[in-house]
């Protein structure tokens, strides 16, 4: 096991991947020659040449159709978009390009891309460059959204999503870049579609993804201090959804909290809370609850930032509210 | 020049035009039927353009468009009854009836595809173009858009991009005048759209599109620039359409006068004349296809309405890519038809030799390398 930054995680599956699959390339705004706005793809240029690591112009709907032409003649193009919010600007190529050439085609054609980058909060950045925004590509048919937590879960699922057949939205977050963590020697391939149980508890089931596995991470130590033990079910991804995991979490916990960076009103969470709902109300001891951003653009100054976020005293809050243990 | 074009040759011209035509004229039939719904944009009047880039350019090479696309699938060769059964939105159509008359796709002949968001397909063609490169192919790709898409923010970003990496494609503008009902001088800058090119030192030329002569030599010119590796050309093709913008469309924005006038350059006329002037067909040539097309479009309809439609499990699939699914070939699927179909060099097999940013100014000034000369 080395113990590995995200980003070198992500390095090395880029690495491997690109190593293995001469159709695989990497292109992007400042890729290059930069070596990754946020260091990602170090080395890369040096190591592949400047046909498989490609500096764009900052076009981020002209170089995703790109990709997207490219990966409808058999070239598996991986994009990088700066930011997510940039990405808003290619939303036409990736939900109406590669999420429908399959189907439009009739099975003719497919379209195995990746569009990477970090979503979420980079701390102190306002509200344009500040949104999590997975929700938006999780509601598309045609997509799979991918949210890792770990490094090593972002190795092994970049990697298998680079591998995947069908177009990819995976989620990165600016200050997980840093985040260290254990990632095991060798070829480490996750299956896109499974969820990972982190903790296990009969108390409560928290569902979460992305960056805040760790505040969710963080609030079940302070319950289990308390006597509280949780199902900890880190997603990973969040189209397709393991709907089968998180269902037998709640049937054994019988109450679920889940987790999310973006905004609550039409939230992914919202779509977790109605499967759980729909599907295993009988089960439920009480009504399900949901931690997410508040409904607001992000602020500049920290207090009214960190007034919209979610932090681990409100995930506390929200397992004590399932378990009718709340104070005052 | 009339010795240039060998009987066969100007017999394909007339016959893809005239086939266009008439598959579109029975189209308009069918709709009137409601045997077609939905959006359906017809081609009538643009056929010179879809038909001189087809015979300038290789079966091999990529051809995408925008929504107005049955033409461009029927001159390469598409099943003339397949892709009137999708416009039916039945089983048997190419996308089997899930794309309609916008999404006709025929990756048998290399025609990727029509696309409903106007300018949306620009960007695709540059990246069917970066692929070919990269796989130092000698294969280019024809980008049609319309002019009123040439004012979509994609296509500035595309041009600069296929410029800079000189990128083989031709984009071709086909102007037709009318974005909708909105006229291009109304509503842009700069209405020849050719001119843009100079934005992006590219190669920019107009060319007369009611004259499939004159795109056929147009185009074979740009084809054999962008083989020889310097990079795209932005070709303009001044055209018209006869009927409306799409079946719904009534075209009062313009004059009963102006369509009339617009009719008497009708390219189809134009080439039969010419070339019983110059001996290069009799009238009996002429006549011959012309019941060799009729017979052919009738029995075209007649298997769209003979045709099923779709089986409703279908509502489920073509979504996503499942582990080990292998794409169906359309003919094989409805005819038992075997066909070519595309395959990719493996990644091991792959060679990327490209250079995409050379490193010394004497390199910058000459052609790129990694194009092969078509022997």
């Amino acid at each position: 096991m080395a113990e590995l930054a995200w980003r070198e995680a992500l390095n090395q599956a880029l690495s491997e991947e690109m190593e293995r699959d001469a159709n695989v390339f990497l292109m992007g705004e400042e890729v290059a020659r930069y070596d990754g706005a946020y260091k990602v793809s170090q080395g890369l240029l040096a190591k592949f040449g400047s046909a498989r690591v490609v500096d764009t112009p900052i076009s981020e709907l002209g170089f995703a159709g790109i990709g997207v032409g490219a990966a409808m003649v058999g070239l598996r193009p991986v994009i990088e978009m700066m930011t997510w919010n940039f990405a808003i600007l290619a939303m036409d190529q990736i939900v109406n390009n590669a999420a429908k050439v399959r189907q439009m085609s009739g099975g003719q054609l497919r379209c195995p891309i990746v569009f990477r980058g970090p979503n979420g909060a980079g701390g102190r950045l306002a509200a344009q460059h500040s949104q999590a925004l997975e929700a938006n590509y999780a509601h598309f048919p045609g997509l799979k959204v991918v949210a890792p937590s770990t490094p090593a879960e972002a190795k092994g699922l970049l990697k298998s999503s680079i591998r995947d057949d069908n177009p990819v939205i995976f989620l990165e977050a600016e200050l997980l870049y840093g985040v260290k963590g254990e990632v095991p020697e060798g070829e480490l391939l996750l299956p896109l579609g499974k969820a990972a149980l982190k903790r296990e508890g009969d108390d409560c089931t928290l569902i979460t993804w992305g960056r805040m596995y760790y505040h969710v991470e963080e609030a079940a130590k302070q319950l289990e201090a308390e006597g509280i033990h949780v199902d900890l079910l880190d997603l990973r991804t969040l189209k397709p959804l393991d709907e089968e995991a998180i269902l037998a979490s709640v049937r054994k916990t019988n109450r679920a909290v889940i987790v999310e960076e973006g905004w609550s009103f039409c939230g992914v969470g919202a779509q977790i809370s109605d499967t759980i709902q729909s599907q295993a109300f009988d089960a439920l001891d009480a009504p399900v609850q949901r931690v997410a951003g508040l409904d607001v653009n992000r602020s500049y100054a920290a207090v009214l930032e960190h007034a919209a976020e979610v932090n681990p005293a409100r995930v506390v809050a929200a397992v004590k509210k399932v378990l009718y243990r709340e104070e005052g | 020049m009339a010795r240039a074009y060998p009987k066969d040759l100007v017999l394909r011209f007339f016959r893809s035009m005239y086939l266009i035509r008439r598959f579109e004229e029975r189209a308009a039939q069918a709709y009137g039927q409601g045997k077609i719904n939905g959006f359906c944009h017809l081609y009538i009047g643009q056929e010179a353009v879809a038909v001189g880039v087809t015979e300038a350019i290789q079966p091999a090479d990529y051809l995408i468009t925008a929504y107005r696309d049955h033409g461009y699938a029927l001159t390469r060769g598409a099943d003339v009854g397949m892709v009137m059964a999708e416009l039916f939105g039945r089983g048997t159509g190419y996308s089997k009836g899930k794309g309609g008359s916008m999404h006709i796709y025929d990756v048998e002949h290399n025609v990727l595809g029509g696309y409903g968001i106007v300018g949306g397909q620009i960007p695709l063609a540059a990246g069917t173009a970066f692929a070919s490169r990269y796989r130092n192919e000698d294969r280019l790709t024809v980008c049609y858009f319309g002019e009123a898409a040439a004012n979509q923010g994609s296509i500035h970003e595309t041009l600069n991009m296929a410029a800079k990496w000189k990128l083989p494609v031709i984009f071709l503008c086909e102007n037709n005048r009318y974005g909708m009902g909105t006229a291009m001088a109304r509503i842009s800058a700069v209405p020849e759209v050719y001119k843009r090119a100079v934005a992006y030192q590219m190669r920019g030329e107009r060319v007369d599109g009611h004259d499939v002569l004159k795109v056929y030599e147009a185009v074979k010119d740009c084809a054999a620039h962008c083989r020889a590796g310097k990079g795209p050309v932005l070709l303009e093709a001044d055209t018209y359409r006869y009927r409306g913008h799409s079946m719904s469309d009534a075209a009062t924005y313009r004059s009963k006068e102006e369509v009339e006038a617009q009719k008497q350059g009708d390219a189809i006329p134009k080439l039969r004349a010419w070339a019983t002037a110059a001996k290069l067909a009799s009238e009996a040539d002429f006549e011959a296809v012309e019941e060799e097309v009729k017979a052919t479009v009738d029995e075209a309809v007649k298997f769209a309405d003979a045709s099923p439609e779709p089986a409703v499990e279908e509502v489920w699939t073509d979504h996503l890519v499942e582990p080990g699914e292998r794409d169906v070939p359309p003919r094989e699927r409805v005819h038992g038809q075997k066909v070519s179909w595309p395959t990719y060099p493996s990644g091991t097999e792959l060679r990327v030799t490209w250079d995409l940013e050379p490193q010394t100014p004497a390199q910058l000034g000459e052609p790129q390398p990694g194009l092969k000369k078509r022997a």
